[in-house]
């Protein structure tokens, strides 16, 4: 499947790969039930898979339903291990790859949404940039005094990054994020 | 209904006769419970890790799930090793821990530790119960999820409080939660794909696994029928042994690292690979990118993550083997009209392999070669109704070669996980499953001495297991690997003091033999199978003897070191000096 670098002197092989590596956004729906998460992110670390974003919470609460949304980077073969290693876990209903049912549905990509509260500090100038920019990217102010703000963003990955960026050279103090909430586009569920 | 009785009356409702187990502080209402009934028998071992593979072996050769009862902290964690080995040779096994009382909980409380925690990456599921109105659904659900799908083990932990808290009993039910639905019957379509490929076969192979024989007799039934039907070469994984017959005329062997020379150049240059029940593990294919590499492979997996894992499959078929191969053998009869005849010149090519003989020894008439003792084992034993059992090293390797299987449950060894240690608690387990068997552990000196306390047990029970010790006084196969890489520096593989397995056994209350020539071998066999109790057979053998055929590191398939051509040059130059870090 993947080339091989020369034979060690094991019979373990270090595979070569020749796949490159893509970021999917992987919806897993799972009864919600102590241990769970721990269950899924147990299995990433365990065999040495990738998480570069998470997000878990209740959305059935009659069912007791949770939806965990990962952003994951792997090679193809990687993230269909991914999938087949999650739908193995017991309390796991259904494992859906957002990114491959958005190419299939030929809509690009999944919608994938974030929210982040980004605190920024300082007066003058700088403090009225801030809120000017912040106007522009359609933050909105959710606490202020005379001498701070904290933002709540809501977007795209990239625009929150780009909204962070900005911030840091006029008093950025500190950023929380949610991490990524997705589902695709057209009338199905999941 | 108090817990401690839910959990003896779950255990019967599931149809348990026997459980292996060892009591302390936090399961003490259990074996109360167990202590005033007769339809559950309790097995008391000698340590926890040998209660876990008593009950592997108890399921391996029943097919019924194993069951193990221990206590909270050291008793949970010394379970860990008997379930990750029955993780990785999907072995059902039901794991029943004590713990703390539910309000100590996180509070390192004396004996407590979060088993839960420890065992989540080492059991296919397991459950905290902290609701006694919750602990029958949560046991039925236990021995649901162990014994379907792909067979594992499961971990109930229950807290003392549960344990004496009252609730209500509710029986067994069939499809207890609707996460968990493993596909059992396979895709007709590609089934059918699957049988159009193999009639179109000129150099077909049959490569089988463990899963045949989890599927239960029926499916070895089946591959014995898709084997005389199609008249392909078949060969099987160590922890498929079994399931077609060592003896059946299209018998190549084991394959893998110490597999046969005809059953794996029959793997590498075929050109249809029908893989049943197996993973393709990194012991079996050998270098990757030069495993089989013109063959187009079909996979039957009860397991989508064994799919496309280390090799792509033309043809996935996901269900259950047996129900798999029930429509396969169907589709074979009403269609595939193939030609027995096209299959000759690759039965010529195969018996060319075969003439290599290579499992062929140096036979000696001072020293027992161990692959004498073996085959003198299997001739005095193959009339008998007889299981075996291994440790971990050559001689289980040597007993895969040599020890002909021609029934699935057979064949109790530790293969993905190779616990040392396993074979002689497993040989108990057997015993306890089939009291008038005449059950075998074939085992190492290093090995055995790793669960050796649990002859006391089997003593106990009148459990007449024979413990066959290849005694050569090294890590056998640890050794070889020194040999094969790091230059003949045996480091820490000789074992200067050896205990006197003779007296040993006759601490134990047991029988001990000791045999060092090989024409006084048989009787000595002999002398054991009659022996009605326990008994540990220190059988002498030739020190230096390594493991052959093997692929050596980072080799194909068909660049196997042959034993005729294993001189000690060879063995020393067998794998390059690069990368010696892993392993």
């Amino acid at each position: 499947m993947n080339a091989q670098l020369q034979p060690t002197g094991s019979a373990y092989f270090i595979a070569k790969e020749t796949e490159k590596p893509e970021t999917h956004t992987l919806s897993v729906l799972v009864d919600n039930e102590p241990g769970v998460l721990a269950r899924v992110i147990g299995l990433f670390s365990g065999r040495g898979y990738n998480i570069e974003s998470l997000t878990v919470s209740e959305t059935e609460h009659e069912k007791h339903l949770s939806r965990i949304t990962i952003v994951t980077r792997g090679t193809p073969h990687v993230l269909e291990q991914i999938k087949h290693q999650l739908e193995r876990i017991v309390p796991v209903h259904r494992v859906v790859d957002l990114t491959v049912t958005a190419q299939e549905l030929g809509t690009g990509g999944a919608l994938e949404r974030e929210l982040a509260l980004v605190k920024v500090s300082g007066t003058g100038d700088a403090r009225v940039e801030a809120l000017r920019l912040a106007d522009a990217f359609r933050a909105k102010v959710i606490d202020a005094n005379t001498e701070h703000f904290i933002f709540e963003l809501t977007g795209k990955v990239s625009k929150i990054e780009q909204f962070i960026a900005i911030m840091k050279p006029l008093g950025l103090v500190e950023v929380c994020r949610t991490g990524v909430a997705a589902m695709n586009r057209g009338p199905q569920g999941m | 209904m108090t817990g401690a009785e839910m959990v003896v009356q779950a255990l019967k409702d599931n149809g348990v006769k026997h459980l292996f187990g060892y009591p302390g502080g936090a399961v003490l209402p259990i074996y109360d419970e167990l202590f005033q009934q007769d339809d559950v028998q309790h097995i008391l071992v000698r340590h926890e890790q040998g209660a876990g593979h008593a009950a592997e072996g108890y399921a391996r050769s029943t097919g019924k799930a194993g069951v193990m009862l221990v206590t909270s902290g050291p008793g949970a964690t010394n379970a860990v090793t008997p379930l990750q080995d029955a993780l990785m040779d999907s072995i059902p096994l039901v794991c029943i821990t004590g713990q703390v009382p539910t309000s100590l909980i996180g509070s390192d409380a004396f004996q407590e530790c979060d088993t839960v925690g420890i065992t989540r990456p080492c059991t296919k599921h397991n459950w905290l119960v902290k609701d006694v109105n919750e602990l029958a659904r949560i046991l039925h659900e236990a021995f649901h999820v162990a014994t379907t799908g792909r067979p594992g083990p499961v971990v109930v932990d229950i807290p003392k409080d549960v344990q004496f808290a009252r609730g209500t009993y509710t029986p067994p039910q069939t499809a207890p939660r609707t996460s968990y639905q493993p596909k059992v019957q396979g895709d007709l379509e590609k089934v059918k794909e699957a049988v159009a490929l193999m009639a179109t076969a000129k150099r077909p192979i049959i490569y089988s696994g463990g899963g045949v024989v989890n599927s239960g007799a029926e499916a070895s039934h089946l591959l014995r029928e898709l084997v005389d039907l199609t008249g392909f070469p078949i060969t099987s994984t160590l922890m498929g042994l079994g399931a077609y017959p060592a003896s059946g005329k299209n018998w190549l062997g084991m394959l893998g690292m110490h597999g046969s020379y005809e059953a794996n150049m029959a793997m590498h240059d075929c050109d249809v690979m029908v893989c049943i029940g197996a993973r393709f593990d990194d012991r079996i294919t050998g270098r990757l990118n030069a495993f089989s590499p013109n063959s187009k492979k079909i996979h039957i997996d009860i397991d989508p993550s064994s799919i496309n894992k280390n090799v792509r499959a033309d043809v996935p078929i996901l269900g259950d083997v047996g129900r798999v191969l029930e429509d396969m053998v169907r589709l074979w009869r009403a269609t595939a009209k193939a030609d027995k005849k096209t299959l000759y010149p690759w039965w010529e090519q195969i018996a060319k392999w075969r003439a290599r003989d290579s499992y062929a020894y140096k036979h000696n008439s001072d020293v027992i070669m161990p692959q004498y003792a073996i085959q003198r084992l299997y001739e005095n034993t193959k009339h008998l109704d007889t299981y075996i059992t291994t440790e971990v090293g050559q001689h289980q390797m040597w007993a895969a070669q040599h020890y002909g299987f021609e029934k699935p449950n057979r064949w109790m060894t530790s293969g993905g996980l190779g616990t040392m240690g396993y074979g002689l608690p497993a040989a108990l387990g057997v015993q306890i499953a089939h009291p008038e068997s005449l059950v075998i552990d074939i085992a190492g000196d290093a090995s055995v001495q790793m669960c050796i306390q649990e002859m006391s047990a089997a003593l106990q029970y009148n459990a007449p297991i024979k413990v066959f010790i290849l005694n050569n006084s090294y890590m056998g196969m640890v050794r070889q690997w020194q040999q094969l890489l790091h230059g003949n520096r045996l480091s820490h593989s000789y074992t200067e003091a050896m205990p006197d397995f003779v007296k040993l056994a006759e601490a134990y209350g047991g029988h001990g033999i000791r045999c060092d020539k090989p024409d006084e071998l048989d009787d000595a066999i002999k002398e054991m199978i009659s022996v009605k109790k326990a008994v540990i057979f220190d059988c002498r053998v030739a020190t230096l003897a390594n493991c052959f055929p093997m692929i050596p590191s980072g080799k194909a398939h068909n660049e196997m070191l042959l034993p005729d051509e294993a001189t000690d040059e060879a063995v020393a130059n067998a794998i390059d000096a690069k990368g010696r870090e892993l392993v």
